[in-house]
């Protein structure tokens, strides 16, 4: 790994005789998740008249329907990751005879819970108020293995009517449907570099480079990444996108916005043990364990098969947020363990949430390019919702961009304007969003202020919040030293990480140890090492002849960091600590792409701005369950 | 030789790592879960694929894929095989599991050669897997060419040499890690090949582009071959049993890996 990062061969760098190709289509789209299958299965419906003839004719193809196509990162349609839970509005909406039966893993919801988790161990991070609370609990019995169920979920948390969903079989449903329709073509293992802008005017995209060393430099069966003109270019690449996190570097964000609120998910699939008392259709949502900050989730699917995981939030500032560990230190709670006990793990995967929902709105529409989707803020922070969110963002657009077509209208800024934003401020989309906006903010100044400003803004529709100034990620993270303070001394803290730098170890390990988390008893199918969970879970595979996407902007900078958060986050362990000391060492083929590296830096970017140390860019390959 | 007609025979495995686990379903043994488990063409049947397509390029001939898959899988697949090399594809819905029988298996495949239309068999190569990832008869491709009247066959091929003439040689993998190196004097003829020699081609989105006027209608027009299986009796069904152990050990020497590896065999 070099200072400068990887990157694309640039035009005047090409080898010899070796040219850049490129393709004319009409709508070049990046990434393959629910927004874009909104968006697709609404062209696709709306693309021919009834007579068979297109509604509009073709620019790059004259004589031929609109050329559409979509470009996916991933190997496979099917491997996004998120287990969902969703009223499912849009897509009732789009697919008014939906039959959940003919989408594997799907099902109604049919019983809810909310659960409070107590610390079983003594050793997680609870402030005072929140101890009083457990001993409160405890003391007149109200908490059953150590959990309290509440007797009441607000409205603002129902999900009912709704239904279940595996985002990875929902994809593959989605895409074979669209496909099926042969107005659009969806590739998948096709990264995208970024857009091609002159100005501010997007014209299409370009595409990773292929046959390349890990620093991007031609190798046999190089081909540089192809350049793909459109008229319009629709991102939905998600909130670790490079093209989507490009528009942002080079148009700023609207005055105000900021996108500075992240969460890991990380997740398993499992087969339930036999005669497991959960039933099909359960959806359970947990909050104060293994850390306060930490929420937990489990679904279950059809099969006597759960969905379950964790979220770790950019506001739990510790600088060793293990999104692993803590996982299975979670499905081991009393309240959970005795359901999930003698389980097997199916799947396992990890991704970044964008949780700043509508304040992370970047510009949704330019001369040539719009945004859909989890990159365009359409999660909803209040009702942890954001599934529909982004496929109604794809219908919206879908819409839009054939009313644009029948009218022969260019999609300039002005025309994606008086359609698409249009549309998408005057839909349920945008006033959920605005009644949510600001129901996190409490976060950034505590876990119980975050917990009363949610209160607050579902139950007052928004009108009332808990305030907090955010601050860019890597500001928030303290020292190690700063974090532990009172609990391990500064000298054991060094002793610590001397041992685990010279073992080529993350810290996490060694810390949580000293704090009193109990170590993990592997049993070899539930609870597995990390490295197993990749492998068993997620299949993680990365194709040759691929750069690296994870690079370090500074050397120096790493040299003199001591959290390394970086490596503390990484689901995959793909970034790991140097024993030589400075840039840590990433192995492309174990990073999941989840992009919690970006968030998970505690330095600034030499280069200013909002930006850490670590630079993450498109990359192929990655995990290869469909299950997630 | 110009105009050879290369037809491809592969469908679809599961992708590498699943969990694979044999089930008796209703029409007999099964994997459990099939149709949501991702997909990839067959390795076997990709280097041949990938050997067809470079032959072709060098004799201005043409390059078809039969695929015997469920059509749905088989959609999605082609959209990560597309975009490698240039081909046209019959597709035949059926099962793809390994679990059919060998023979209906050919029967049904040779049939789809047989539709493709302006087939000449004077020149005609039929290429696929010496082996497949889903199983390892080995008898398919060679009762394929048995039921289209091909006879010249060469099984675990690593390389073919065309002449101008249309003659051809062919290296065939023997016993011992040798080669045994025949000459043909042209087409027809049955080709199961090893690895080649040639890497997976870099994703091309012009050549996905070609490929999809072609594999869409071809998609919509599948025919299907649901594989009765009639007389076919499973004793039983296992995977083969896995052993892994992780252990990270810095700075092993190369001999104390050999020796652990020799070990390993021996056990």
């Amino acid at each position: 790994m070099t200072e400068t990062s990887a990157t694309q061969v640039p035009d005047g760098a090409l080898p010899e005789g070796v040219e850049r190709q490129r393709m004319d289509v009409d709508i070049a789209c990046v990434g393959f998740g629910p927004a874009m299958g909104g968006f697709l299965h609404t062209l696709s419906q709306g693309l021919m008249n009834e007579d068979g003839t297109p509604v509009a004719e073709s620019k790059a193809m004259p004589g031929m329907p609109p050329q559409v196509i979509c470009y996916e990162r991933a190997d496979d349609i099917g491997f996004g990751v998120s287990g969902v839970v969703t009223k499912g509005r849009g897509i009732r909406a789009s697919f008014p005879d939906l039959d959940l039966s003919q989408i594997p893993l799907a099902t109604e919801v049919k019983h809810e819970e909310v659960v409070y988790l107590l610390d079983p161990i003594g050793a997680s991070r609870r402030p005072l108020i929140m101890r009083l609370k457990d001993a409160f609990l405890r003391a007149v019995g109200l908490a059953k293995n150590h959990a309290y169920a509440l007797p009441y979920i607000p409205n603002f948390l129902r999900k009912e009517p709704g239904f279940l969903l595996s985002m990875g079989q929902f994809n593959q449903w989605a895409g074979g449907q669209i496909m099926g329709q042969g107005l659009a073509q969806i590739w998948p293992g096709t990264p995208v570099a970024e857009p091609i802008m002159f100005d501010q005017v997007v014209v299409g995209v370009r595409l990773q480079d292929q046959g390349v060393d890990k620093n991007g430099q031609p190798e046999a069966g190089f081909m540089p990444g192809m350049d793909i003109r459109s008229q319009l270019t629709v991102v939905a690449d998600g909130p670790v996108g490079a093209v989507g996190r490009h528009l942002d570097e080079k148009l700023g964000l609207p005055a105000g916005n900021h996108a500075r609120e992240w969460a890991v998910g990380m997740k398993m699939v499992v087969d339930l043990p036999e005669g497991c008392e959960l039933k099909e259709g359960l959806v359970l949502h947990t909050l104060g364990y293994p850390e306060p900050e930490i929420f937990g989730f489990l679904y279950v699917y059809p099969g006597n098969i759960a969905s379950l995981g964790i979220f770790v939030p950019s506001w739990y500032d510790s600088p060793v947020r293990t999104g692993y560990r803590y996982l299975q230190h979670w499905m081991q709670h009393p309240y959970i363990w005795k359901h999930l006990k003698g389980g097997r793990m199916r799947s396992w995967g990890a991704k970044s949430l964008q949780e700043s929902g509508r304040k992370g709105e970047p510009h949704l529409v330019g001369d040539g390019f719009a945004r859909i989707g989890e990159g365009s803020g359409t999660t909803n922070v209040l009702t942890g919702s954001g599934f529909d969110e982004a496929w109604t963002s794809g219908v919206l657009l879908g819409v839009s961009v054939l009313e644009l077509l029948k009218d022969g209208k260019p999609f300039t800024k002005d025309n994606l304007t008086r359609s698409y934003v249009r549309r998408r401020r005057e839909s349920w989309l945008e006033r959920e969003a605005r009644a949510a906006e600001k129901a996190r903010d409490g976060f950034q100044v505590g876990v119980i202020q975050g917990f009363i400003g949610m209160a607050l803004a579902g139950l007052s529709n928004g009108k009332a919040f808990w305030p907090g100034a955010s601050k860019k990620p890597h500001e928030r993270i303290p020292s190690l030293e700063e974090f532990f303070r009172g609990r391990i001394p500064i000298d054991e803290i060094a002793q610590i990480r001397k041992e685990c730098t010279h073992k080529g170890l993350p810290l996490h390990g060694a810390l949580m140890d000293r704090l009193g988390w109990p170590a993990i008893e592997f049993d070899g199918q539930l609870l597995v090492s990390h490295q197993d969970a990749l492998l068993m879970g997620g299949k993680v595979q990365a194709p040759a002849g691929y750069r690296d996407h994870v690079t370090f902007k500074s050397r120096n900078v790493c040299k003199a960091c001591d959290e390394k958060v970086c490596i503390e986050a990484c689901s995959g362990q793909a970034i790991t600590t140097n024993p030589d000391g400075g840039t840590p060492l990433f192995d492309r083929e174990k990073c999941v792409h989840c992009g919690a590296c970006i968030w998970n830096c505690s330095k600034p970017s030499p280069q200013g701005g909002e930006g850490a140390n670590v630079s993450f860019q498109a990359g192929a390959g990655g995990l290869h369950s469909a299950e997630n | 030789m110009k105009g050879l007609q290369i037809v491809v025979l592969g469908s679809i495995v599961p992708d590498p790592l699943q969990t694979l686990e044999p089930i008796v379903g209703p029409t007999g043994p099964a994997l459990k879960n099939e149709m949501m488990l991702p997909a990839v063409l067959d390795p076997w049947a990709g280097h041949a694929l990938y050997e067809a397509a470079n032959l072709a390029k060098k004799v201005e001939g043409k390059v078809y894929l039969v695929a015997l898959g469920p059509k749905a899988k088989l959609q999605q697949v082609m959209m990560n095989v597309a975009q490698k090399v240039p081909f046209e594809i019959v597709v035949l819905d059926g099962p793809a599991g390994g679990f059919t029988d060998a023979a209906e298996t050919a029967k049904a495949l040779a049939a789809g050669v047989e539709k493709i239309p302006g087939l000449d068999k004077s020149k005609l190569l039929i290429f696929g897997g010496w082996q497949s990832a889903s199983r390892g008869t080995g008898a398919v491709l060679q009762m394929v060419g048995e039921l289209l009247g091909v006879t010249d066959q060469f099984q675990g091929v690593d390389e073919i040499k065309m002449a101008d003439d249309g003659s051809f040689s062919v290296l065939e993998r023997i016993e011992g890690g040798s080669y045994q190196q025949s000459s043909c004097q042209g087409a027809p003829a049955v080709l199961g090949w090893a690895t080649g020699s040639l890497p997976e081609p870099p994703n091309n989105p012009q050549v996905g582009m070609a490929n999809m006027r072609f594999i869409m209608p071809a998609l919509q027009k599948a025919t299907p071959a649901p594989l009765a299986g009639a007389g076919l009796r499973y004793q039983s069904v296992e995977v083969p049993s896995q052993r892994r152990e992780t252990r990270i050990v810095k700075d092993a020497s190369v001999d104390d890996i050999a020796r652990e590896i020799a070990d390993w065999i021996r056990a």
